[in-house]
């Protein structure tokens, strides 16, 4: 008797939360559905009273401005389309860059963090702690109208060599790697070269794992990964020639020109960046307790080999998390660059184009998509990461 | 004079990488830090009312362009007659943010209370004007460190609870709740926030009917709060998801309800975690205040930005000594808000585990 009671009272406050969880949920739907209808309502009225015009058609016209940086086709003539293509690539030359550049001074200042040297240490510690606390923007201010307008006028460049390092206030001039007919078959000898030497690598610790002695590869390894590009060369006779940037009345040509805005802004980002690398790398080291690295040497293993098959794969599983958030924050940052005119993305797009068309609600939500879209790529390519990496046998 | 030389053997020359390394640091130093402090200080001007006393060859930091510009720097274009508002505002601010921090401070509950409810509504009223035979001050003549201070004040203010209750939306039980919060927090996570200042700039007018003409600047705030609630949002969740779960099932046996839940047993345990990811954020947010600039506010860097294209001041010197003052600004308060976070989180115990 008792008993049933109690089970009527439990079903009957289980019913009462169901219905209140219901009530809850639809609220929130009911609330976001009104606050979207009037938002929409509003927005066509205010479409209509400003004569904007709305849908994508805009993609289709013609630009009519001029971009500093492109490195697929372009002219004054093409498309909104075109200016969004040119924005997505040159976010991404940045990034690529900046991440490259924020990898390495990041672990070089994260180990150095954790040296024995006290002075190197201590620089470390400042390093990071001066750069942490500044605006990004206020250091891609500085780089770009502080430093790179002091550099000396094209005819006193900072050279080294003829042409083979120019520095001024235009920018950074580098002689340009130009393939010739026949240059496709050097690639692809290269190409070939690294898979093979992958393969063999895989075989041999297959073979090591089995047998407990590695086969001796390492020259097998060197002669395809050197000889197959090297015979390649021989047959097509070096398709290659340099392209040296050479002064052309009051201005340098030719060659690989790096404008001041792109250089400003990835030394900018690449060392703001650092600062924050240097510490998840910082973390993942002192993650591995001292004892593995007692054990390895207990085992008989060589420092230097100590470090890299105990310490680094196990500091990788924490430090590679967050350094992809790192990455992506690079990326997001680099929107910055409308501060100094880097025409990317948000400079271009959100910018210039923005302001031709007034189609803000369009222009608008393709920018963030396309953001939303690098940051669910990224976090798909640490899923997949992660669980390779996870540990296994747990 | 032993211990010295011992210490020194030990932790700067115990091998030859670390010899070459310790020479080429001070070999480093010798060649980049005396030319800084030559131009900084020694070769500086202190004096002068134009940009003249800055130009020539020989001529280091450009000082006077600072102290020219200080009224604009603090106070950003709020009429002269009245900045003893702006004043007022400042030093309540600064006697409340003294009365919670030092620690011999009696009554931390009236300060906080104080704080939180009357300091915004007088502020408000200081600033904003309008009332009480106060001249008004729209927001398009506020400026300098002002601005900059209620973009930040403002911004964590709203930010916070809005993330707590977004964090709370993510762990909840409710699917509709919880994939909601999850979209809000990913979308704002996932776009820099330059697109979401110019969402509010360009986009958001478009969305509000014409009767409502919002201010830009408030228009600004908002965007800051809801792009900055999705990164406290995810601090507050680290900070539920470190509480053991019978906490709340005890909290549920004793018959409490879901906000008292929340309220009373889960979120000061929470939060208490959290505190040093939320005074990160809250650094991010003081730095990230510099972006309004962009979308055309003078702030700080935004005073700064204008007056170095100023024909009147206009050199090479002028920019690089506007932005290192503008770096120690921020940086002395930047610096000191995380190692005020390390002290609390030393204070709380937060770094102990058993």
């Amino acid at each position: 008797m008792l008993r049933r009671s109690v089970e009527r009272m439990a079903a009957r406050k289980s019913a009462r939360q169901y219905w209140r969880s219901l009530a809850w949920q639809l609220a929130v739907v009911a609330a976001a559905l009104l606050v979207m209808a009037w938002m929409a309502v509003n927005a066509v009225e205010s479409l209509q009273r400003q004569h904007i015009a709305s849908g994508f058609d805009f993609l289709n016209e013609t630009a009519g401005f001029g971009i500093l940086q492109t490195s697929v086709h372009y002219t004054e003539e093409s498309s909104y389309g075109r200016v969004l293509l040119i924005g997505i690539i040159n976010t991404i030359i940045v990034a690529v860059i900046s991440i490259v550049l924020a990898t390495v001074l990041g672990f070089l200042i994260g180990i150095g963090r954790l040296s024995m040297n006290w002075l190197v240490s201590k620089v470390c510690a400042a390093y990071v702690e001066t750069l942490r606390n500044i605006p990004l923007l206020l250091q891609i201010l500085f780089w770009y109208f502080g430093v790179l307008e002091a550099l000396p006028y094209p005819r006193n460049s900072v050279r080294v060599g003829e042409g083979l390092f120019i520095l001024n206030n235009r920018g950074l001039y580098l002689p340009l790697l130009q393939s010739e007919s026949g240059a496709w078959l050097v690639w692809g000898a290269l190409t070939i070269g690294v898979a093979a030497a992958l393969a063999l690598r895989s075989w041999a610790v297959r073979k090591q794992m089995a047998t407990g002695v590695r086969p001796a590869t390492t020259g097998m390894v060197f002669g395809i990964l050197l000889g197959l590009p090297a015979l390649a060369l021989a047959a097509t006779g070096i398709p290659f020639s340099l392209n040296w940037p050479h002064l052309d009345g009051l201005n340098f040509d030719g060659g690989l020109h790096i404008f001041p805005e792109l250089a400003a802004l990835a030394v900018a980002l690449a060392t703001y960046t650092a600062a924050y690398i240097a510490e998840t790398v910082r973390a993942g080291l002192q993650s591995v307790s001292r004892g593995q690295r007692e054990a390895a040497a207990a085992l008989g293993l060589k420092p230097s080999l100590a470090v890299r098959l105990v310490l680094i794969p196990q500091a990788m599983r924490v430090i590679v998390p967050p350094l992809a958030s790192e990455y992506l924050s690079i990326t997001k940052n680099s929107s910055l660059a409308i501060a100094i005119g880097y025409p990317e993305l948000v400079s271009v797009f959100a910018g210039t184009v923005l302001n031709q068309t007034g189609q803000a609600i369009e222009v608008i939500t393709i920018t963030m998509g396309v953001y939303l879209a690098l940051s669910l790529l990224t976090s798909l390519l640490m899923n997949w990461y992660n669980s390779a990496q996870a540990m296994r046998g747990e | 004079m032993t211990t010295a030389l011992r210490w020194t053997r030990a932790n700067l020359f115990s091998t030859p990488g670390n010899a070459v390394l310790t020479s080429s640091i001070v070999l480093l130093f010798v060649w980049a830090v005396p030319p800084v402090i030559d131009w900084a200080f020694l070769r500086a001007v202190w004096t002068g009312t134009s940009r003249d006393a800055c130009v020539g060859a020989d001529v280091g930091a450009c000082w006077p362009y600072i102290w020219a510009r200080a009224g604009q720097i603090i106070y950003g274009f709020y009429p002269d007659g009245e900045r003893w508002r702006v004043d007022i505002v400042y030093a309540l601010g600064i006697a409340g943010t003294l009365w919670l921090t030092l620690p011999n401070i009696p009554r931390k509950w009236l300060g906080a209370a104080l704080m939180i409810f009357a300091f915004p509504v007088a502020a408000y009223v200081l600033l904003l004007g309008g009332v009480f035979g106060l001249e008004a001050v729209p927001t398009l003549h506020w400026g300098g460190l002002l601005l900059t201070l209620v973009v930040a004040v403002v911004g964590i203010a709203a930010s916070l609870p809005l993330g707590i209750l977004l964090a709370l939306g993510r762990r909840s039980e409710l699917p509709v709740i919880r994939w909601f919060s999850v979209t809000f927090i990913e979308v704002w996570r996932g776009v820099p926030m330059i697109t979401v200042l110019f969402m509010a700039a360009n986009m958001l007018p478009l969305f509000l009917p014409e009767s409502l003409d919002t201010d830009k600047l408030f228009r600004a705030l908002v965007a800051i709060a809801i792009f900055n609630a999705a990164y406290m949002a995810e601090v507050v969740r680290g900070g539920l998801q470190a509480i053991p779960r019978g906490q709340e099932e005890a909290a549920k046996a004793l018959g409490l309800g879901y906000w008292r839940r929340m309220t009373f047993v889960v979120l000061p345990q929470a939060l208490k975690i959290s505190i040093p990811g939320l005074v990160n954020n809250m650094v991010s947010m003081l730095k990230d205040t510099s972006l309004i600039s962009v979308i055309g506010f003078l702030d700080l860097l935004g005073v700064i930005q204008a007056g170095n294209t100023d024909p009147e001041w206009a050199s090479p010197n002028t920019a690089l000594t506007g932005y290192l003052f503008l770096a120690i600004i921020y940086w002395a308060a930047c610096f000191s808000l995380s190692r005020y976070s390390a002290r609390l989180e030393r204070n709380l115990n937060v770094g102990a585990r058993p």
